[in-house]
């Protein structure tokens, strides 16, 4: 069975860029914005589940980023750097909004039986052409809202956007064994509640 | 190898980071195991459904706009930072 290998960003010339930046050259900013506002919206937007959350997000994480450049060390990717600052206000948000829950990366929610699979029937070969393109969107968005803020997040950053264990443990400020710890629960949580959407209606499930 | 050793492995397969004889003992467990095999298809199904999703993409015109105040706003601090008197006379904007 085949493996899933991250996309990877391309590097390219973004230390030049980074270094305009630092220097006060405000369209060498612009173009980092360019680079990389589609993944903040997206990251922000799966955290908070919020539209207007997730824009004002985007502003403020570049805003942040581009005021702080120079505490910038170059040490990990620039795109790391700006995750964690769009992570951080993202949770923010989202504290505001639901102030009577706890929201934190440290949470480790219930036991490991909160994961332990319990639909096994296969799913449809095509499971994604069951459903217009619409509907579809409508089901991942409101499976993906059911999950913790914090198996969300890693799943995010992980299997979304393609970032490494590495670099996901570096932007969430979570250990190795956390990040994989969560992001084996989040991806058999989904798999679970996608199974009801998907699986083998023809195949002879033991449906009742 | 159990069904619950192989569960608590599955996201390093999944991932490709592991050596090789630890691969191989999953391997052999996927090919008399059933329910395994499914988990295993499924989870990787669900990463791929999700990355392929498109979901909350960002459309052009908000992010135009983003973009346009993301910018105004860099160079209002970039002004306020290299005219102290300016920032200390003027705390917000808002």
């Amino acid at each position: 069975m085949g493996t899933i290998q991250p996309k990877v960003e391309a590097a390219g010339d973004e230390l030049t860029l980074v270094h305009a930046a630092k220097a006060g050259d405000i369209s060498a900013f612009e173009e980092l914005v360019k680079r990389y506002d589609r993944n903040v919206f997206r990251i922000a937007q799966h955290i908070t589940q919020n539209r207007e959350d997730a824009e004002d997000v985007v502003q403020d994480a570049f805003l942040k980023a581009y005021q702080n450049l120079a505490n910038f060390q170059e040490q990990s990717k620039f795109y790391t750097w700006l995750v964690r600052i769009a992570v951080n206000e993202a949770l923010m948000r989202l504290r505001r909004r639901r102030p009577e829950r706890m929201v934190s990366l440290d949470e480790d929610i219930k036991t490991e039986e909160d994961s332990m699979p319990r639909e096994v029937a296969d799913w449809s070969p095509n499971p994604e052409q069951l459903y217009n393109q619409g509907e579809l969107k409508e089901i991942l968005g409101k499976t993906i809202q059911g999950l913790p803020p914090s198996f969300r997040t890693v799943f995010v950053l992980r299997d979304v956007e393609g970032l490494s264990t590495e670099e996901t443990a570096d932007a969430l400020d979570l250990s190795i064994p956390a990040v994989k710890s969560r992001l084996l629960r989040a991806r058999l949580q989904l798999r679970e509640r996608l199974s009801k959407y998907f699986k083998n209606r023809t195949g002879g499930d033991g449906k009742q | 190898m159990t069904c619950s050793d192989f569960l608590k492995e599955l996201t390093d397969y999944l991932d490709d980071s592991m050596d090789a004889q630890t691969r191989a003992e999953l391997e052999d467990h996927l090919q008399w195991c059933h329910n395994c095999y499914v988990v295993c298809n499924t989870t990787k199904m669900t990463i791929e459904i999700y990355r392929d999703s498109h979901l909350y993409e960002l459309p052009d015109d908000l992010r135009t706009r983003l973009r346009t105040a993301i910018v105004s706003k860099c160079e209002c601090h970039k002004s306020q930072a290299s005219d102290p008197q300016g920032q200390s006379d003027s705390p917000t904007t808002k």
